[in-house]
């Protein structure tokens, strides 16, 4: 039981994402599956293991290696009254999808005067930390948030794998979740009749009055257990998951500066031009004479992830960076 | 060299045929009409002019039926005319005025109308074939006896999006009506230039999608195929692919000085343009008269005067709706 009295279950992030898709299937039949290797194979990451033969091949559709085509398809689909949920393997190969992404699915409501909305979720993963290289651990999901016409959503909670797809589908937009393939295996407690959650608002996932940790997607667990780590030290932690890069939840970020005074930005993308870059923006731009400090970053050495374990560590934010920065910060007074 | 005319196999109802050579006039003197308006300032942004190749848009569209879907391409005046959408909208649209098709979001390129199915105006070339197959997808799926039809020129097949639509078509037997408008030249590029193997019909067969080609420039030869394709599509058979061999008279867009192909090979086509074909075709046959023509023209005069007063009475959207339409005003979908 939970402390609210709710019964609850042990369960992982991709459990718990399976059980959204499973959920959304049984609740609506537009809704279908498709993608490479979700049917036969279980899923690249074993998300849709169990879907096939639960859903049959109609709605658990294994595609050809054609990312622009399946994408596209799900953007047609969307429009002639089905509601897709399309996966991509990694946000690496959603490159291959980008014209449909970007100039159609981002463009088509727009272009058409409002007469064509397109309902579309596509799933994929992000992120490094497992050995994977330069070909399939990279964080883009912050270029996708620089596009006016798509919602990135990035679930970094079993309550947030499990709630945020249905909401998703329920959005007449479409709508780009990213799953960070090192929380798949991430297991706790749940709420066993969990259900759909907002995709609007970020959330404070630990409160402290000396610092605010702004983060999301796979460097919220590292960015708690800095907190936890700083508490040590008598430094009070407060942790920001964003949730959703756009639109992106400004006030809750100033909120939490405001009572802070300090700014910690974390973020597995490349620092240049990214939304790391643009939450400094918007927090000098709202919450300057708040600050006793200026923003920092934290975000991942501007490489091309690297294959060998201590060089790939070395290139990703990490909690023993973020405990040093943050505690820098705060010694630092304004 | 222009293919040598052709008779087709049968020939249409009087009515039938005056009405398709009123078509073909219809998209004629709307689009000399645009350049002229182009030409003044009234119209502006890249426009492409579909004169030369009428007798694709008209024939093809023919057969398709109120609620089968098109997407098309950003040469596509004539598709979205043909397929019903008022002329008034269309210029309105072309002119930026909020009483367009596309409220005035999209311009020449992006006609979209969801009355008649018509989902774009898309400007990426072989953009549109995914969507085509998406549409086509949701109507297998909810059991609807749907076409899809997707327009397309022949630089579309030098590009991926082609060869996975093809293939997920044909995979999955979806209906679509493949029009591949083979005028020759990607902007500038000639065919022969760009295709190691030249052959599209070739291309769409190696995906096992029964594909031929067909005069683009004889209106009636262009019906036919497009019936022949519709039936099979329609009947559960999977994709279709025709290609329609046509020419474009004017210039790629009002940017090009056409330094790519020979002043004697564009009269060499218009020697074939469809509206003459058809045109002589029916005065020989003594089906066409000068007072026929006489009244289409007036007709058809009346109807781009109409339009272009329309467009020129519309108004400006507020600039302070300028961030509508980027995400739904209704939050459920």
């Amino acid at each position: 039981m939970s402390s609210d009295g709710r019964k609850t279950v042990r369960i992982s992030y991709r459990e718990a994402m399976r059980q959204a898709m499973r959920d959304a299937m049984l609740r609506d039949p537009r809704v279908f599956l498709m993608g490479e290797d979700v049917g036969r194979y279980g899923g690249c990451f074993a998300v849709s293991k169990g879907l096939l033969e639960e859903f049959g091949p109609e709605r658990i559709r294994d595609t050809p290696l054609s990312e622009s085509a399946f994408v596209g398809a799900g953007i047609g689909a969307a429009m002639g009254g089905m509601r897709p949920i399309v996966e991509i393997m990694t946000v690496n190969f959603s490159l291959l999808a980008l014209d449909q992404i970007v100039n159609n699915a981002a463009t088509i409501l727009h272009m058409s005067g409002g007469q064509f909305n397109i309902p579309l979720v596509i799933r994929m993963t992000t992120g490094a930390g497992r050995q994977l290289a330069a070909q399939h651990s990279h964080s883009l999901e912050g270029w996708y948030a620089h596009i006016p016409g798509i919602k990135v959503i990035t679930p970094a909670t079993l309550e947030d794998a499990r709630g945020m797809l249905w909401t998703a589908l329920e959005d007449p937009d479409p709508v780009l979740i990213f799953e960070h393939g090192g929380l798949y295996n991430m297991e706790g407690e749940m709420a066993a009749d969990a259900g759909a959650v907002d995709i609007e608002k970020a959330a404070i996932r630990r409160s402290g009055t000396d610092i605010s940790l702004i983060t999301y997607g796979g460097t919220l667990g590292k960015a708690l257990q800095a907190a936890e780590e700083l508490a040590k030290s008598q430094i009070s932690a407060e942790v920001v998951d964003l949730r959703t890069l756009r639109p992106l939840d400004t006030q809750s970020i100033i909120d939490s500066v405001t009572r802070t005074h300090r700014a910690l930005v974390v973020d597995e993308g490349w620092r240049s031009g990214s939304i790391s870059a643009e939450i400094s923006a918007r927090i000098m731009e709202s919450a300057f004479y708040d600050l006793d400090l200026p923003v920092a970053r934290i975000c991942s050495a501007e490489v091309p992830m690297p294959y060998a374990k201590h060089l790939e560590e070395s290139a990703l934010p990490q909690t023993a960076a973020i405990v040093e920065t943050a505690r820098q910060m705060v010694g630092v007074r304004g | 060299m222009p293919p040598q005319a052709t008779t087709p196999e049968s020939a249409p109802a009087p009515e039938h045929s005056l009405m398709l050579l009123r078509e073909m006039l219809r998209i004629r003197r709307f689009e000399e009409k645009c350049a002229e308006l182009y030409s003044g300032g009234k119209i502006r942004g890249f426009m492409h002019l579909y004169i030369g190749e009428e007798a694709v848009a008209v024939g093809a569209m023919q057969v398709l039926q109120p609620d089968d879907a098109i997407v098309s391409t950003y040469r596509e005046h004539g598709h979205a005319l043909i397929r019903g959408v008022p002329a008034k909208t269309i210029m309105a649209e072309m002119y930026g005025k909020q009483e367009g098709c596309s409220r005035g979001r999209g311009g020449s390129m992006h006609l979209f109308d969801a009355a008649t199915r018509l989902y774009g105006g898309n400007a990426i070339v072989g953009g549109g074939l995914p969507l085509a197959v998406g549409l086509a997808l949701a109507d297998k799926m909810q059991g609807r006896e749907r076409v899809t039809a997707c327009f397309f020129g022949e630089g579309a097949v030098a590009e991926g999006e082609f060869h996975e639509s093809m293939n997920l078509a044909a995979l999955w037997k979806l209906p679509v009506m493949f029009c591949c408008e083979n005028n020759l030249y990607a902007m500038g590029t000639a065919l022969r230039r760009s295709e190691s193997e030249t052959d599209l019909c070739l291309k769409a067969s190696s995906y096992e999608i029964p594909a031929w080609p067909v005069d683009g420039m004889d209106v009636v030869a262009c019906e036919e195929a497009a019936r022949h394709a519709y039936l099979s599509v329609h009947s559960g058979g999977g994709p279709c692919f025709v290609e329609f061999r046509t020419y474009r008279f004017r210039a790629h867009s009002m940017f090009d000085p056409q330094l790519y192909r020979e002043k004697q090979e564009v009269e060499e086509w218009k020697k074939r343009d469809p509206l003459v074909i058809l045109q002589s075709r029916l005065e020989q046959q003594g089906l066409l008269n000068a007072e026929d023509l006489a009244r289409f023209e007036d007709e058809i005069g009346a109807e781009i005067a109409e339009a272009v007063e329309f467009a020129e009475a519309g108004t400006w959207e507020p600039v302070e709706e300028l961030t509508r339409f980027v995400y739904s005003e209704s939050s459920r979908s």
